[in-house]
């Protein structure tokens, strides 16, 4: 557990970076430092591994404070990412991500097996390992400032904005990535960035904080979203923060109906039946159970073969159930003709039916139960959304 | 008639063509030498405490400023004339060119490569040796190649002195013995080896830096691969895209 215990760094012209925070890091989880520029956050990171040193106060690493070890040492057993990767331009890839073990010793033939190792981690292939850093893209060279981090395997990764200097499909993936790494490998992460949608996505608790270095919110992302502690923390969060903290509700408990779909193959007494349940479309779905359309009921009496495919009105996206959150469950509904969203199983076969209402219902006992629940409502919490 | 051919030195310098080519390297390039070693540590001072850039720039341009013959006709009251009465005015000049490319090539760092260094528990001379010294390399070649012209044409200068001139002393010869052949052998052969010695640090900078991108069909064909390469494993980027 990393503990900042208040700490303050005032520059010699006055300027207060930081100003008394107090912070406890939890190991093996992702910690976000979020808000505008000059709000202290890269400041913090970098007291962090002693870049910087604070005017007063003090950083506890399991217990014992940071200025007790060598501080070559210290950054040694922190793994640092920062934008635009900063990597060596003069030495190969794989000689890029076997600095650190190099350095603590290592002989070379071990430390490249280990860099060969971690780029297939972070989604790099082997035959860049000769290259030279200017033969790779931006998003392959964050991919080695990761790897490189990674080297020495630092129970403490601290990054520095390092998806800030990407587009925006870059970075989704490379979120999506560190998603799955840190799933893997459980470290300690402090992450800085100024994106608040970034921070949500990826953080496990989010500190925001406020111009001047002063701390506004240290809270997981649903309760930030859900309890904002003040005005600048609900303005920096933006306008749809309802509709945002919806991914962190799972799709589980929401009551899906088959009685509007049928089989591509059914006869007209079997549409009969699922008319007289009181829907105004049916969905189809081919032999092996795929959603194929939405039709009105009058256009398949005849019996569902005879549907003309012209008469089809097409489904959307689907949303999986119970892996695929809340906010996507209503995103499939609202983006949906009928205004029913469709619920697939792993394989892509139709689980069911569910209408806005009915999503608006799960959402409000989603709700309920959060508030009755209190901390305990955690458990039931899934970063469902983040993953996709 | 027949008289001494182009490559006949005359006796009074004592010394073959191919041995008067050897003095006059070894008079150039002793200087860049003794330069070089000169401006890496002062180089590196002027980094690290900037203030120090501007005097140091001042003075060397200041002393860049004197004629070498003012510098021979000073020096030679210590050191008479020898070899080390022209070393040292070149060694001065070798230091002008060098310390501005030492300084700038090191500045070319960029500032997160330095970051992620510090943050990976360099200390500073690790860092200076292993990552701004070596990404210096184009810079400081830059500065060696100028360096090197300047002071294989200087050391002609040397022959004002007496037999200090290496080819440069086939001028006087050529005025003496009435012999303009000599003049033209120590013009040519003078420019051949100024770009000689060019295209030997250009293959050194290229020997040296297999990280630079090589050219601009290099580059082109570098970006390409860059651009391609996601494409070519389908889990990477494009998952997400």
């Amino acid at each position: 557990m990393i503990q900042i215990e208040s700490v303050t760094k005032r520059y010699p012209d006055g300027t207060t970076a930081v100003d008394n925070l107090s912070l406890d890091i939890p190991d093996g989880s992702i910690t976000v430092l979020v808000g505008p520029s000059g709000c202290g956050k890269t400041t913090t990171l970098r007291m962090v591994n002693r870049m910087v040193e604070p005017t007063s106060g003090r950083i506890l690493l399991d217990g014992s404070d940071i200025t007790e070890q060598p501080v070559n040492a210290l950054r040694r057993s922190m793994g640092y990412v920062i934008q635009n990767a900063g990597l060596f331009q003069h030495r190969t890839i794989v000689d890029n991500i076997a600095t650190v073990p190099r350095m603590l010793g290592w002989d070379r033939r071990k430390a490249r097996e280990r860099a060969r190792e971690l780029m297939g981690r972070v989604g790099l292939d082997e035959s860049l390992a000769r290259r030279y850093p200017y033969q790779l893209s931006g998003g392959q060279q964050q991919r080695v400032g990761v790897a490189r981090a990674l080297a020495a395997d630092p129970p403490v990764l601290l990054m520095d904005e390092p998806f800030s200097a990407v587009d925006p499909i870059v970075r989704k993936s490379l979120q999506a990535e560190l998603l799955r790494i840190q799933q893997e490998l459980g470290k300690t992460i402090v992450f800085v960035t100024h994106d608040i949608d970034e921070a949500i996505k990826i953080g496990d608790m989010i500190a925001v904080m406020r111009t001047g270095g002063r701390l506004a919110q240290f809270a997981p992302p649903d309760e930030l979203l859900s309890s904002p502690a003040d005005a600048f923390v609900e303005d920096f969060l933006g306008t749809d923060r309802g509709i945002r903290r919806l991914s962190f509700f799972t799709s589980d408990g929401l009551q899906l109906t088959a009685e509007p779909v049928v089989a591509v193959d059914a006869d007209a007494e079997q549409v009969a039946r699922a008319t007289a349940a009181g829907s105004p479309y049916l969905l189809l779905t081919d032999a092996e159970g795929k959603p194929l359309g939405w039709v009105a009921p009058q256009d398949a009496a005849g019996g569902a073969d005879k549907v003309a495919v012209g008469r089809l009105l097409p489904y959307g996206r689907p949303f999986a159930a119970g892996r695929e959150s809340l906010r996507d469950a209503l995103d499939c509904a609202v983006l949906s003709p009928t205004g029913w969203a469709v619920a697939v199983d792993g394989e892509g076969k139709v689980a069911g039916v569910v209408s806005q209402e009915t999503i608006g219902a799960a959402i409000r006992s989603a709700h309920a139960e959060h508030r009755d629940g209190g901390g305990a409502g955690r458990a039931s919490i899934t970063k469902a959304g983040a993953a996709t | 008639m027949s008289g001494p051919g182009f490559f006949d030195i005359p006796s009074d310098l004592q010394n073959s063509y191919f041995g008067l080519v050897g003095l006059h390297i070894e008079e150039a390039l002793i200087p860049v030498a003794i330069g070089l070693a000169v401006a890496l540590p002062l180089g590196q001072l002027c980094v690290r405490f900037s203030w120090l850039y501007p005097p140091v720039l001042w003075i060397t341009t200041v002393l860049y400023a004197i004629p070498s013959l003012a510098f021979f006709i000073f020096l030679i009251d210590y050191t008479g004339a020898t070899r080390t009465t022209v070393v040292i005015p070149l060694t001065v000049y070798s230091l002008v060119l060098l310390v501005p490319a030492i300084v700038d090539g090191v500045r070319s760092v960029p500032q997160e490569t330095m970051s992620a260094a510090t943050a990976m528990g360099f200390g500073p001379v690790q860092r200076y040796l292993k990552v701004q010294l070596p990404i210096a390399v184009p810079a400081i070649i830059a500065g060696l190649r100028v360096a090197v012209a300047s002071s294989i044409s200087l050391v002609s200068v040397g022959a004002l002195i007496g037999n200090q001139g290496a080819l440069g002393n086939l001028l006087q010869d050529a005025i003496l013995y009435h012999r303009s052949e000599l003049a033209l052998n120590s013009v040519v052969t003078t420019a051949a080896l100024a770009v000689l010695l060019d295209i030997a640090l250009v293959l050194l900078r290229m020997a040296l830096t297999p990280w630079m991108p090589r050219g601009d069909r290099a580059a082109r064909r570098a970006a390409r691969t860059a651009a391609v390469e996601p494409a070519a494993r389908p889990t990477l980027e494009d998952t997400a895209a």
